[in-house]
């Protein structure tokens, strides 16, 4: 069961959206209109310069044609005042620009001091989150909308990008340092995350999304866990499949990066004389990747997933296995009561803008206003 | 006066021979032909004797014939591969080829592009061939070293190509760490290639240097010098000072991978960001190397092609100076989103958008030079004309992606690829092919054919604006870049089939330029001394091929490289078949004038003959 609202597809869905223009995606957080304003200065005076330029070539080209091989040009003497004009007058243009890019690049970097925390670690080739709070999600987040949001990157290998077309941001994510993007999402949606610093294989699929919902959601989802908690454990399996090992693990028997799903459950461990595909090696392969690699896969590309997938999940992904193979049992494929998971209930109270904790709370722009010119910063 | 003598009256009642060069114009030691075996070698022993003349011969000119040679072999490979990389992209989801081949074949195209390509194309063929004759030299300073870079361009391709016996490199061209670090062991053999290229191109670097400092001929000021020979100047600095840090970097990487010094490795305590910086302290001031050479055959193509002075020629011959220094600080501009630290990002763009006005200048007075011209529009000129155009967009969009905020948005998506294939393929190879049209007569005393020669500006123009005009905005519509596929913008496969279609045009436009450049070799007509009425030395003081010493005296130059007045009774050749070519000065035996005492202004000696 997918809350719809909640959980789906990215809110572009086509070239021309709503909102967004032959150039640029829609503006979907709250500093894209600075950075479109400069783009459109740019681009219009880029169209301009360029017409000129064209213009005065083909009408020289026509005017000065060559008539006649005894063609004898007049001689030309320079002019200083069209050099000095033609030096002077794309200085002063450029150094607007520099400017204006200057001061949008500020205002759009610095996050409000009232902004939520977000984790973010990138590793080949998923992204996963981690709210203050513990609760940790693979491949997507839900953030309130009309709240200032501030994401905290790291890197558990080589160097990611992080960026969100809608909102227009973008930074590197780097391993053993912390990288920081933010943005305020004014309309609820769901939006892209893309990989844009080159990683590899399957760096073309490592996507995310960022779900911005209404503030009543968000608090339901930090209590409760993400909406993909109530479902049968197949069904979470194969949701954790789709954000976080469909780069690599196809379900259809065709090769990738990693050996396919497709049938292996209760199968002979590939390469290997003793032992059949059951939970124990699903879980060392999950967990301990490196301790057995299937002969063909020393490429060595999977990624621990220690400590970022939780009991549940894994149990999950064996379950979607077992579907996959046809081996599954009725538990499988068992809606979970959402009052018997221990997962919301687990997670520790507080921070995050839990409506427990009414410090760290992000209430409503206007009152943001109030606590920044009272220059108490809200604790984080 | 060391001016031209009058064509000979026209001979058209006088039947020709179809092969033959036009009156006054044979070449007496045509140095494709001289020196050549002694007569009585024959058989195998006359083509390893042919074979010997050619590969250890220092002439400046064979070197540079042997440089075009390879780098069109190279320019049609990775060509290839990006028609490979375009075709993998026409549809979502596999279309020819799997991600790992994707990402090394990428690799590849970028990796042969930037360093076996572009960096070399223009100085290494026209700047050795054309270098020498235009300052009025029988050679570049240093020959053996100039046939010594030869070899170690062709020993560092070698171990390049090498990596792709070994598995091939997926790192990009930027080998940014660590990735580059972790992925297959083909890095080391690339980056040491890299490295063995890089002494190639300065050792080409410090001899045109030096050639132009001591070897011009008498008259030939530096405010007489042809623009390209300044733009060479600018590059030849260039790559003297930034080639050594790409050295250092590949060097460190080889180290950083075998002995784990952990310099960029963050596991080991390195900065990953560390080496962005030394990349791109050699890779920016490189797209220089690369730009630079084609403003200065822009330059020349404009001047001939108009028969004007080029417009503000010491602004043009200043502007390349400024760019070649101010390029050294701007690498910071490829780094916006890395971490580093915001105040530097500040610095770099401020200076980046300095460093378009040079740029900028050169354009206006290109234009202007038209003004109040005669303009021929040969393929040369349509050519220049492309540049322009596509210059200008390169230069345009540059200043976009040099925005702080704008660049954060763009920054490594298809409108940073798109920007900077026109200014690289737009511009650098646009001018290659200009100027390969325009001094091919020179080269191989061979006219090619005009009507290929137009259709294919044509083809190269449509196709090229198709296939890169898209990806601006695919770019800024969030598409990024190295990618396999788009599974997460299934939308934008219409645009993208639209610039694979044209990258299939833009292919058939070259394919004609290989076409007519093999065709002509073997079939063109001879071409006179000086088709286009040039006035710079090779045109008026050599036949087509120049003689195997360029010059039979040194020659004495008496005015600047654009007075096409001294030219005007003498108009250019109005059927390509030589004419009514004005005949170059290149009597045997007879002292050109140098009995006159002229004041030119220089006391400069005669340093040809000094050698």
């Amino acid at each position: 069961m997918q809350a719809d609202s909640t959980a789906g597809l990215p809110t572009r869905q086509s070239f021309l959206t709503e909102g967004g223009s032959l150039w640029l995606p829609p503006q979907e957080s709250t500093t894209a209109h600075e950075i479109d304003a400069l783009f459109y200065f740019i681009l219009y005076s880029s169209i301009i310069l360029t017409l000129l330029v064209t213009a005065a070539m083909v009408y020289f080209v026509w005017k000065y044609r060559r008539k006649s091989h005894a063609d004898r040009p007049v001689d030309v003497h320079e002019s200083k005042w069209l050099e000095i004009s033609w030096i002077t007058i794309p200085t002063l243009l450029v150094l607007v620009v520099f400017f204006w890019g200057f001061r949008a690049y500020v205002s759009t970097a610095i996050p409000p001091s009232d902004a939520i925390t977000i984790n973010v670690k990138a590793q080949k080739w998923n992204w996963q989150f981690e709210y203050a709070n513990g609760t940790n999600v693979p491949g997507e987040i839900w953030v309130p909308v009309n709240t200032p949001i501030r994401l905290e990157m790291t890197s558990q290998d080589v160097l990611h990008s992080f960026y969100v077309p809608e909102f227009r941001i973008k930074h590197d994510v780097i391993p053993n340092r912390f990288a920081y993007v933010w943005f305020e999402a004014p309309r609820e949606g769901t939006y892209q995350v893309l990989c844009t610093e080159y990683c590899g294989t399957a760096h073309s699929n490592m996507g995310a999304r960022i779900h911005v919902v209404s503030r009543t959601e968000y608090y339901k989802i930090l209590r409760e866990g993400p909406p993909g908690v109530v479902q049968s454990p197949a069904a979470r399996g194969q949701s954790i499949h789709d954000r976080l090992c469909a780069a690599c693990h196809s379900i259809d028997g065709t090769d990738g990066v990693g050996p396919s799903w497709a049938n292996i459950w209760g199968q002979p461990r590939p390469g290997s004389e003793e032992g059949v595909v059951d939970a124990a090696y699903l879980r060392q392969s999950i967990l301990y990747p490196q301790a057995y690699i299937v002969p063909g896969y020393e490429n060595g590309n999977m990624p621990s997933f220690d400590g970022s997938l939780s009991e549940e999940d894994l149990a999950g992904v064996e379950a979607y296995i077992r579907v996959l193979s046809g081996a599954e049992t009725a538990a499988d494929t068992t809606v979970v009561d959402p009052d018997a998971t221990a997962i919301g209930e687990d997670a520790p109270e507080g921070g995050m803008g839990d409506p427990g904790v009414p410090v760290a709370d992000p209430v409503d722009p206007s009152d943001r206003e109030a606590v920044r010119q009272d220059g108490a910063a809200p604790q984080q | 006066m060391a001016t031209l003598t009058p064509a000979p009256p026209t001979p058209t009642a006088v039947p020709r021979e179809a092969r033959a060069y036009p009156v006054g114009h044979e070449p007496i030691h045509n140095y494709l032909r001289e020196p050549r075996p002694a007569d009585d070698v024959r058989g195998g022993a006359r083509a390893w004797a042919w074979f010997k003349l050619w590969a250890l011969t220092v002439d400046h000119k064979r070197i540079g014939m042997m440089y075009l040679v390879a780098v069109s072999v190279f320019f049609t490979v990775a060509g290839l591969l990006a028609l490979g990389i375009r075709t993998e992209l026409f549809t979502v989801g596999k279309t020819i080829m799997e991600a790992d081949t994707y990402n090394r074949v990428f690799t590849m195209h970028g990796l042969i592009m930037v360093f076996l390509f572009i960096i070399p194309s223009i100085p290494a063929t026209m700047g050795n061939f054309l270098l020498p004759i235009m300052v009025g030299a029988k050679d570049v300073a240093f020959p053996r070293l100039n046939l010594l870079s030869l070899y170690v361009y062709a020993a560092g391709a070698m171990i390049a190509l090498y990596s792709i016996t070994t598995g091939g490199i997926d790192t990009g061209w930027t080998f940014y760490t660590p990735y580059s670090k972790e992925t297959g062991t083909a890095v080391i053999a690339m980056a040491l290639g890299a490295f063995v290229m890089g002494f190639s191109s300065i050792l080409t670097g410090l001899n045109f240097i030096v050639t132009i400092h001591k070897m011009r001929a008498p008259g030939m000021t530096w405010n007489r010098m042809p623009l390209f020979l300044w733009s060479i100047y600018a590059t030849s600095i260039v790559q003297i000072l930034a080639t050594p840090v790409i050295g250092i970097t590949m060097v460190l990487l080889v180290m950083e991978r075998v002995l784990g010094i952990g310099i960029f490795d963050p596991a080991l305590g390195g900065d990953p960001v560390l080496f962005q910086h030394f990349f791109w302290f050699y890779s920016h001031p490189a797209v220089y190397i690369m730009i630079l050479p084609a403003f200065g055959v822009i330059s020349e193509l404009m001047g001939t092609f108009s028969r004007q002075r080029v417009y503000g020629y010491r602004a043009v011959a200043l502007s390349s100076v400024a760019i070649a220094l101010l390029g050294f600080l701007v690498w910071g501009h490829h780094m916006f989103t890395s971490g580093q630290s915001p105040v530097s990002s500040i610095v770099f763009s401020l200076i980046t958008f300095l460093i378009g006005i040079p740029s900028g200048i050169k354009i206006f007075n290109w234009i202007w030079t038209m003004y109040r011209g005669s303009v021929w529009l040969k393929t040369p000129m349509l050519y220049a004309l492309t540049f322009l155009f596509l210059f200008t967009i390169g230069g345009v969009t540059g200043i976009m992606v040099g925005a702080l905020a704008v660049d954060i948005h763009l920054h490594d998506t298809y409108f940073v690829v798109a920007h900077f294939h026109y200014v690289m393929m737009g511009g650098t190879v646009m001018a290659f092919l200009g100027g390969i049209h325009y001094w091919w007569p020179k080269m191989t005393g061979r006219l090619y054919n005009e009507t290929a020669g137009k259709l294919s500006a044509l083809l190269v123009f449509l196709g090229f604006n198709m296939t890169f005009f898209i990806q601006f905005i695919m770019g800024s519509q969030g598409m990024p870049r190295r990618y396999y596929d788009y599974p997460d913008m299934p939308w934008l496969e219409p645009l993208h089939q639209a610039s694979t279609i044209g990258s299939y045009v833009l292919g058939v436009g070259l394919a004609v330029v290989l076409w007519n450049g093999i065709y002509s070799w073997f079939k063109g007509k001879p071409a006179p001394g000086n088709p286009w009425g040039g006035a710079t030395l090779e045109w008026t003081h050599t036949t087509s091929p120049p003689d195997h010493h360029n010059f039979h005296h040194t020659p004495l130059v008496t005015h600047g490289p654009y007075d096409y007045e001294v030219l005007f009774q003498t108009s250019g050749d109005s059927r390509g078949d030589g004419h009514g070519a004005p005949v170059p000065d290149v009597e045997v035996g007879a002292p050109q004038e140098m009995d006159k005492t002229v004041d030119d202004g220089t006391s400069q000696p005669d340093s040809a003959t000094d050698m």
